[in-house]
């Protein structure tokens, strides 16, 4: 009988003969966001062919297409965290519109301070992000459902609210209101102009006939990209918090069974999702000075489109918040690039269909990779 | 002998009309790996259910270390040292090896508003934790998903142990695995053992079983059905205690030879 005993301690730990070490790209290769890096590259070798002489790369050229990619990034990059989370939010685009009428209307027709419009419209689209991500808990409904009913529910409340109260969807003048006030700059103002003075001075970018450059300075949507994808991506890679994120999409079961608060994590990623949504809505406003109830149409699919293409799995557990960066990047390369390349911008569709496909194709090897599921 | 980790007392437990468990006593000692053996629907996983807080017996005493447990959630079985590893593992395979190990219990300093993980600490402990066991890994980094079955149910054990298990509760922690797997973890069970650990075996495999269990409970139907020490009983008895004798009797001579 003693012999079937097992005996002794473990063997010497010893590598596996089968497993090779693994070099520094390999390591690159199963990061979720390596891939649209590449992409970025080499779109924009592309271009630099494709849109050559188009001015395309000058100074107010390329000031075009990171405008584009920074008022995505700034709602991808949440949209990238609420995927890993396993949830999605359908409502951003809606939100956007409803969050600058929100803000415009107050100023504008209540002669509210500014600066007490842009608190109030945040605490409601933070507030109404809050409750969808309470409500997904709650129902156990798929958020897919519950962000769609929010998606109506709120564009169709800023068109019916904008009509009610003003009698009109486009709510103009917020920039005469704005003047003076202390909080709209740090949404819709630029910075670094001196910059680029010097540099029109120096003839290093273009320059108006009266002298003035072509890109009068950094706008603070930009600032507010480059913010919001380095704290996401810190949270996400060395905080607890991140390492909630991925098991709450991961596998939500195991999670919790460990005392990972899922519930909570979600909610408040839903909370997030919609603030960054309405600091879109909110610059946009300050920026053009109006308010519009359409704004941020198809945004919600757009920030998914460009978390997918940036790494994220569509199933949770997975993705990057730098990937997201990518995504939108590469979109707004690609939506400018063929403008500047005189090409009929129907073609923007199919090349964004394909890439999406190519991208959850990608991913889904990556994955594969990753788990060593065959 | 000292007092037993655990003691359950004529346990009795009813779900409505069914009764799924008709007074079951257990005990487990320290550095003993005790075999809780039976088939499906012999009751095994109401009492593990019972054992590790998820639900509360209808009738009888259960007592940790001499006290009533009293325990109203897993919580407070796990806060008491009573571990148990589910099949289902509580891991991540898309996660890095280090990030499941912590999972729930992230090792933390605060940094402004933010828990930072400390990344390097985890590792470390993650890649000593592994290499004790005898699995080296190319990278604490790694995902899960690229560990072996019987990897991922060493990786749990782990897990347990290094957060202050003093009761490991293992169910069929062999049942999906292959033969080099299952003799690794079992190699694991009994250096667990060594440290002065109790473990509860759960498993219908007598002879994963008599592989390293040092007293054996075999459930049947809701009762015990039979208890013994190490080499008090033979694979062949165990066995037909477990599916309650006559029919694997009958299976064998329909089949000509053993089951």
């Amino acid at each position: 009988m003693d012999e079937s005993r097992i005996t002794g301690a473990a063997p010497p730990p010893r590598l596996d003969e089968r497993l090779g070490r693994i070099n520094w790209a390999q390591r690159l290769m199963m990061r979720p966001d390596s891939g649209a890096g590449v992409g970025v590259v080499l779109l924009l070798v592309f271009f630099a062919f494709a849109a050559a002489g188009s001015g395309m790369f000058a100074a107010d050229g390329i000031m075009n297409w990171l405008h584009v990619s920074a008022e995505l990034g700034v709602v991808s990059v949440p949209a990238a965290l609420l995927m890993i989370a396993g949830e999605f939010d359908l409502s951003i685009g809606s939100m956007i519109g409803f969050s600058g009428m929100m803000a415009a209307i107050p100023a504008v027709y209540w002669g509210w301070p500014v600066w007490v419009a842009i608190l109030f419209a945040f605490a409601l689209s933070v507030a109404l992000g809050w409750l969808d991500g309470y409500l997904v808990i709650r129902t156990r409904l798929p958020s897919f459902i519950v962000s769609l009913a929010f998606l109506f529910i709120l564009r169709g409340l800023s068109l019916a609210l904008s009509v009610m109260l003003t009698n009109q969807t486009i709510i103009s003048g917020v920039n005469r209101a704005a003047k003076g006030d202390w909080l709209a700059p740090v949404f819709g103002g630029q910075i670094a102009q001196p910059v680029f003075v010097f540099l029109a001075h120096a003839h290093l970018i273009g320059t108006y006939r009266d002298g003035s450059p072509l890109v009068s300075g950094i706008p603070m949507v930009m600032i507010w990209w480059v913010i919001i994808a380095a704290v996401a991506h810190f949270v996400l890679s060395s905080t607890r918090f991140g390492n909630y994120i991925f098991a709450a999409g991961g596998d939500a079961n195991a999670a919790r069974s460990l005392g990972v608060p899922v519930a909570r994590v979600k909610v408040i990623l839903f909370a997030a999702t919609a603030f960054c949504s309405a600091l879109l809505g909110i610059a946009q406003v300050m920026e053009f000075g109006s308010a519009a109830a359409d704004r941020g149409l198809d945004m919600e699919f757009e920030a998914i489109i460009a978390a997918v293409i940036g790494g994220s799995l569509l199933t949770g557990g997975y993705g990057s918040a730098i990937g997201a960066c990518f995504g939108a990047l590469i979109f707004g390369i690609a939506q400018q690039g063929i403008y500047f390349a005189n090409w009929n911008n129907n073609w923007f569709r199919v090349f964004l269909g394909a890439l999406l496909l190519i991208a959850v194709l990608f991913n889904t090897l990556i994955r594969r990779r990753v788990t060593g599921e065959r | 002998m000292d007092m037993p980790l655990i003691e359950a007392r004529d346990i009795h437990m009813h779900f409505g009309h069914v009764i799924a468990l008709a007074g079951i006593s257990f005990t487990l000692e320290e550095g003993q790996v005790h075999c809780l053996l039976g088939d499906n629907g012999a009751g095994k996983s109401t009492l593990i259910k019972i054992l590790s807080g998820v639900f509360r017996p209808s009738k009888g005493e259960y007592l940790v270390a001499g006290r009533d447990a009293g325990f109203g959630s897993p919580r407070d079985a796990l806060d008491a040292g009573i571990a148990t590893v589910f099949q289902d593992l509580g891991l991540v395979p898309l996660m890095s090896i280090t990030r499941n190990f912590f999972m729930g219990r992230e090792p933390v300093r605060w940094l402004g508003p933010f828990h930072v993980m400390k990344f390097a600490y985890a590792d470390r402990v993650a890649r000593e934790e592994m290499r004790r066991i005898g699995i080296d890994l190319r990278d604490p980094e790694q995902a899960v998903g690229t560990l072996s079955g019987g990897e991922r149910q060493c990786l749990a054990i782990a897990r347990a142990v290094f957060f202050g298990a003093r009761v490991l509760i293992l169910d069929e922690p062999t049942s999906a695995l292959g033969v080099a797997q299952t003799s690794m973890v079992l190699r694991y069970i009994h250096q667990v053992r060594g440290k002065g650990l109790g473990v509860i075996f759960i498993t219908h495999n007598v002879r994963h079983a008599m592989a390293v269990g040092d007293a054996f409970t075999v459930l049947n139907r809701g009762r015990v059905a039979g208890r013994f020490r190490r080499g008090e009983a033979s694979i062949e008895d165990l066995q037909g205690l477990m599916a309650g004798g006559k029919e694997l009797a009958e299976l064998a001579e329909e089949l000509g030879g053993t089951v």
